[in-house]
């Protein structure tokens, strides 16, 4: 499907440029041009294609439905599929987790939503697919509304609603299932389009200069690094590996898009998939910036079962990936 | 009449980028209103909006989560 980059590539490099194949500036050049363009076409096609579902399906028609209907425990499997389907910037968070308490959504049906966002969002499964292929993007999403399913069960299992801050107690106290009809925007299609595009050139701007630092620095690797270089450091047979990269990934704040040129260099060097994916879950599950955000609804102690919670199920999918792949 | 315009936000890039949208349209057209910045998350949640920022003319919310055109702005003055 994508052959046809793989000639413009090549033609570039080699007949264009006149650089023999083989050579480590020539590849990494090639290996650039190609994962650029593949990746920023795939990019376009899933942000806008998310954008269209968002469109006719926002955050508040989510909330609407997981506060109206009773789903038997199936609630926190719903609440991270939305989440898939519903992006939300960070700095969102604390309305939203408002909001949802506010509906009487239970906490660990709130806290699903929060871990699968960020964690599957439109921006990373574009990546992915470039990068890793469909089969590894749709482990990963899965893996994902796993993620935050499980989480969201263990987090409602702990009973935490007295570690939020007192004023949030008081919105909780007052809960009211279904309590705010939402107005549904009548719009036909052709109107919102021009928002839908507006906001897929906005994403897409935010995310191509990290895109495209994220290719290159892969692309050097590429070239310089020999095949299987890490597998020395870190097989699959090394037990800390999964752990040790999740918990150096925490306290890091990138977005997807810079890091996973990198990881899939790296896995194509040696690093297990497994591995490099809880990384990456890490990078972009759990951040410091957040845990700041969410002081302002959670005490401290909160943020650190949560984070805990999160963390732990991370490296336990890192290590079932590596078992699986 | 003036138009009360209020931006909700918790001072995020995209709070104050549309803040600053807003300004440029209200001053190129010579609107009559004004425009209050309300960051305190107390305040943003008696509008119970989910996703910042928020525009609310008149004690509407007329947009939320997204940064507005200006076009779609100066319509929704009007």
């Amino acid at each position: 499907m994508f052959d046809w980059i793989q000639h413009i590539a090549d033609w570039f490099v080699f007949d264009t440029l006149g650089l023999q194949s083989g050579n480590h500036l020539a590849e990494a050049l090639n290996f650039f041009i190609y994962d650029t363009i593949k990746i920023l076409i795939l990019l376009f096609v899933v942000i806008f294609f998310m954008g269209i579902v968002n469109s006719y399906f926002p955050i508040d028609k989510v909330k609407n439905y997981l506060s109206r209907n009773k789903l038997y425990g199936l609630e926190y499997f719903m609440a991270s599929v939305f989440g898939v389907a519903t992006p939300f910037c960070s700095c969102s968070s604390v309305p939203l987790f408002i909001g949802f308490v506010r509906g009487g959504i239970p906490l660990g049906v709130t806290f699903a939503f929060l871990i699968t966002s960020p964690l599957v969002n439109e921006v990373a499964i574009g990546l992915f697919v470039g990068l890793f292929g469909i089969k590894t993007t749709l482990i990963y999403v899965a893996s994902g509304i796993l993620l935050g399913t499980v989480s969201g069960i263990i987090l409602q299992k702990l009973k935490l609603e007295s570690y939020l801050t007192p004023w949030v107690r008081e919105i909780l106290a007052d809960a009211q299932r279904d309590q705010d009809i939402f107005q549904a925007e009548k719009q036909s299609f052709n109107q919102r389009l021009p928002i839908i595009w507006a906001e897929v050139i906005k994403i897409l701007k935010g995310v191509i200069p990290y895109v495209i630092v994220g290719i290159a620095i892969g692309g050097l690797m590429h070239g310089y690094i020999p095949e299987g270089f890490f597998e020395q450091y870190m097989d699959k047979d090394n037990l800390f590996a999964v752990p040790i990269a999740t918990i150096l990934a925490v306290p890091m704040y990138s977005n997807a898009s810079g890091i996973l040129p990198v990881v899939q260099v790296l896995v194509a060097k040696g690093i297990p998939l497994g591995t490099a994916i809880a990384f990456m879950m890490g990078v972009v599950g759990l951040s410091l910036p957040e845990a700041m955000l969410l002081k302002k609804v959670m005490t401290f102690k909160l943020i650190a079962i949560f984070f805990g919670v999160v963390t732990l199920c991370i490296i336990i999918s890192g290590y079932l990936f590596n078992l699986l792949l | 009449m003036t138009k009360a315009i209020k931006i909700l936000g918790t001072g995020c890039p995209k709070c104050k980028l549309m803040t600053s949208v807003v300004q440029e349209v209200v001053l190129e057209n010579n609107i009559d209103a004004t425009i209050e910045k309300v960051e305190d998350i107390m305040e943003i949640m008696k509008f119970s909006v989910m996703t910042t920022p928020a525009l609310v003319v008149d004690d509407i919310i007329t947009v939320k989560g997204r940064i507005p055109s200006k076009k779609e702005i100066l319509e929704l003055l009007n």
